[in-house]
């Protein structure tokens, strides 16, 4: 299993973003997962899930106005 | 000051202190002159809309209710000031149509949105009790369909004018509230208020709106959702958005004690009829269409405002279902479930179940 794995949520609805998120985590113990999303909600939602399951969260905003939350786990 | 009490709305105590803000002054508006038990309604007002535009003309549930366009402006007015004004759309709109308009007619078999249910639960209505069960078991069924890979598809960024789209119509229904044109036949209508019923009853214009003016922006903040709150704790136990729905329950009967309009029991309770099966069935219906659709009625509102053209067309969907419901006997009254109320129940519950299995999509790359 890629311990790289990118979600692309950009406009999905609520709550999308989280389930898809969780999912990504599901398959893998650790390493990196980068989610795209769109809106400020789903950042903080992504962010909110990776850190109640012992993830670390950074966010960047992307020239689209969109934001890319990379999760990371050792 | 400004950005601290912003950042204290953005933390996780945010949508409890929306709660707690719309459990004081929904009860309040109701003391101002709104409807017992419906200081604050999404679909009731909606409703009323509806009826004051002519979409059904049963004469006692028509008023534009300023509180609804005050939601829609107040979520744009923070979207707008913290950048968060993202014109999108485009993830199946007919869907999120027909989702409103059932969402709406499984809330009329109830006599309410989830806001409402949690309102009427404060205030002593023990009828609410099966349509908040009804709610959840909808959410439930929605969130299945949800781990098993539903998807309404993808939105897209549109122009900005998109966007106004729903502010626009905000502004043109308090027009229209404040004009009261009538040149419609025999010297009644376009638009009608209602002389007796619930849609008789109003607190002033100018604080229906200022209240409605806040919880939008409140509720653009902090993401105050009724739905989500049950769907984030069943699939996530994350607590913070159902902490907005308790400290609204919470709030909302304290005021409702201190302002005397709390009144335990089931028989004789405001625009509320007694069928347990049909309060639990309407809201099922109601809940299972708001979580496929990915929200509560308050939230399509502020969703809206934020440029949302899908939770638009979810609330012009609304609109429909309420004209729908009155003029095809689908919408309860005190005396219980309208004649065709529990078959177009059925009915929408078929129609959700069918989008539940039929659109999904697989999203990881």
């Amino acid at each position: 299993m890629s311990e790289n794995t990118r979600v692309d949520a950009r406009g999905l609805s609520c709550p999308q973003p989280v389930v898809e998120t969780k999912k990504a985590m599901g398959k893998q113990a650790g390493g990196t997962i980068e989610v795209l999303v769109d809106t400020v909600t789903s950042r903080e939602n992504v962010s909110r899930l990776a850190r109640n399951q012992g993830w670390e969260v950074t966010a960047e905003e992307l020239p689209d106005g969109g934001f890319k939350v990379t999760i990371t786990k050792a | 000051m400004f950005s601290g009490l912003n950042r204290l709305l953005m933390s996780r105590g945010g949508p409890a202190i929306t709660g707690a803000v719309v459990g004081i002054l929904a009860p309040v508006l109701s003391f101002l002159g709104n409807p017992a038990n419906m200081g604050i309604c999404v679909a009731c007002f909606g409703r009323d809309i509806a009826g004051a535009l002519g979409m059904h003309r049963a004469a006692v549930v028509q008023y534009i209710r300023p509180e609804l366009s005050g939601f829609i402006l107040g979520s744009l007015l923070a979207a707008l000031m913290y950048k968060e004004f993202k014109p999108r759309t485009g993830s199946s709109p007919i869907i999120r149509f027909f989702l409103g308009m059932f969402a709406m007619i499984g809330a009329l078999v109830f006599l309410g949105c989830p806001w409402r249910a949690y309102i009427r639960l404060s205030a002593g209505d023990l009828n609410a009790i099966p349509g908040i069960i009804g709610l959840s078991v909808g959410v439930i069924i929605g969130i299945l369909f949800l781990w098993n890979g539903f998807s309404l598809g993808r939105s897209y960024p549109a122009k900005k004018a998109m966007g106004m789209i729903m502010p626009a119509f905000a502004v043109v229904l308090l027009a229209l509230l404040i004009l009261a044109p009538t040149f419609g036949p025999d010297g009644a209508g376009p638009i009608f208020f209602s002389e007796t019923g619930p849609g008789s009853q109003h607190a002033p214009i100018a604080i229906a709106l200022g209240v409605g003016l806040l919880v939008g922006w409140l509720a653009q903040r902090t993401r105050f959702c009724t739905v989500g709150a049950i769907r984030d704790l069943v699939m996530l136990r994350d607590f913070h958005l159902f902490n907005g729905v308790l400290a609204f329950i919470a709030a909302a009967f304290i005021t409702n004690l201190l302002l005397g309009q709390f009144n335990l029991g089931m028989e004789g309770q405001p625009v509320a009829h007694t069928n347990i099966l049909w309060n639990f069935m309407g809201m099922v219906l109601s809940g299972l269409a708001f979580t496929l659709a990915g929200g509560c009625p308050g939230r399509m509102f502020i969703m809206s405002g934020e440029g949302d053209g899908d939770a638009g067309i979810f609330i012009l969907g609304m609109l429909v279902g309420a004209g729908i419901a009155h003029n095809f006997s689908l919408a309860s009254s005190p005396a219980g479930p309208g004649a065709f109320g529990p078959s177009a129940t059925i009915v929408g519950i078929i129609f959700c179940l069918a989008i539940g299995f039929l659109m999904r999509e697989k999203v990881t790359v």
